[in-house]
């Protein structure tokens, strides 16, 4: 049972890396590795918001929205699939306030850090992304878990690796047009290259 | 006439949103392996952004500063399901093989960028002509990109076989690693690139 967990916890990080094969949350990946030091924030942010998000929509999607989900309620033969999208929005909304009411109360170091970044995350749209993903796989809860971490850890991997080798550009003579976003893109894409070596790992 | 003349042109180039603002990028680079779907995927941008703009700002003078960004997600996440559901009812298809990308229009930062940038500070009219403007400017992207990845992954442009593959007793080896991801990494930063050579003020110092 373990090892499922483990397996699906790699290709979530590296087989399935949300920004390199699937492309999402790339906006906020050229705009914000410049630094190490903001990118690894971050990362961390992002790892956090999944981890919570992702497993939350779970409980949502299986009791209230899936099809005959509301027997409980005493109408089986409700389908409410088409608010998914409002929904799972409000709850990456509203999960990134709590959680930056909860660092500010409690962990003020880490909210230094992460501040500015949080709010930036509701449109993140790896963050959605991850969550359409767990509905369009069916994943149970306990899998929603699993994958929201990995999927986090892989965006977060992502962008440290990403921003590191941008800290190293400065050294390199660019060609005039391609400064700035164009060769970003370009290291994105090799990374990708990298990253597609990753494909077909079983565990 | 002629802010409605700029409002609608200048996103085509000068600001488009893909290339310059880099805004938009995650679905410009996913659903970019087939024309098809990459006019599909520009269509459905075209009708969010530009109706979220005049919906945005005809109600820009009643909705207070501090819940603006909810009221506008909420906005945008209702046309987003409109035309998700117009997509499932007529173009099944191509509907599944957008997969999740679809859903993703609602965290396309054109989308809401364009809202808070634009459509707060300007009345319905012009709103709406822009959101066109910068939906018509992703779609060209998307097209170019599509173009390429198509013509040279597949030999195709639009399904319709242009180089014949191997396969089917042509000369043309076709180039799977143009289906994969990183070469729409390397095709966006070179249409970048070339931008950028022909508008150099477009430059940025790093």
């Amino acid at each position: 049972m373990a090892e499922h967990y483990l397996s699906l916890f790699v290709k979530a990080v590296f087989v399935e890396n949300l920004a390199l094969a699937f492309f999402l949350g790339i906006c906020t990946l050229i705009a914000v590795s410049r630094k190490v030091e903001s990118a690894v924030g971050l990362g961390i942010a992002v790892i956090a918001v999944m981890t919570f998000t992702i497993p939350v929509n779970n409980i949502i999607y299986t009791h209230i929205l899936k099809k005959g989900a509301l027997g409980w309620a005493g109408i089986p033969d409700a389908d409410l699939t088409f608010i998914g999208l409002i929904t799972y929005i409000a709850v990456i909304a509203a999960m990134v306030q709590v959680l930056e009411m909860f660092l500010d109360k409690y962990v003020p170091a880490l909210y230094a850090v992460l501040g500015i970044y949080l709010p930036l995350i509701t449109v993140n749209c790896a963050i959605l992304g991850g969550s359409l993903f767990m509905v369009e796989r069916d994943y149970t809860f306990l899998e929603s878990v699993v994958y929201g971490f990995g999927a986090g850890t892989g965006w977060a991997l992502a962008i440290i690796a990403l921003s590191g080798i941008r800290e190293r550009m400065k050294y390199s003579d660019v060609p005039k047009g391609l400064r700035g976003a164009g060769i970003t893109f370009i290291l994105g894409g090799l990374m990708a290259i990298a990253f597609m070596l990753f494909s077909g790992i079983q565990l | 006439m002629g802010r409605y003349k700029e409002a609608f042109t200048a996103p085509l180039f000068e600001r488009n949103p893909v290339a310059v603002q880099i805004l938009g990028i995650c679905s410009a680079l996913a659903v970019t392996t087939r024309i098809e779907t990459a006019l599909v995927m520009s269509l459905a941008v075209t009708a969010v952004v530009s109706l979220s703009n005049l919906s945005i700002s005809l109600i820009r003078k009643q909705v207070p500063g501090s819940i603006r960004i909810i009221v506008e997600m909420t906005i945008i996440a209702s046309l987003v399901i409109v035309v998700d559901q117009l997509l499932k009812a007529f173009a099944y298809e191509v509907s599944k093989q957008l997969s999740i990308f679809v859903g993703l229009i609602i965290t396309n930062c054109i989308v809401l960028g364009r809202a808070e940038v634009f459509a707060l500070k300007n009345p319905p009219g012009i709103s709406f002509i822009d959101g066109i403007g910068n939906g018509l400017g992703y779609g060209m992207l998307l097209l170019s990109v599509a173009f390429f990845r198509e013509l040279l992954g597949s030999g195709k442009l639009a399904g319709i076989p242009v180089l014949t593959p191997q396969s089917d007793g042509g000369w043309y080896l076709p180039n799977g690693l143009f289906l994969l991801a990183p070469s729409g990494f390397i095709l966006v930063g070179l249409f970048i690139w070339a931008l950028r050579t022909w508008k150099p003020e477009l430059r940025e110092e790093e």
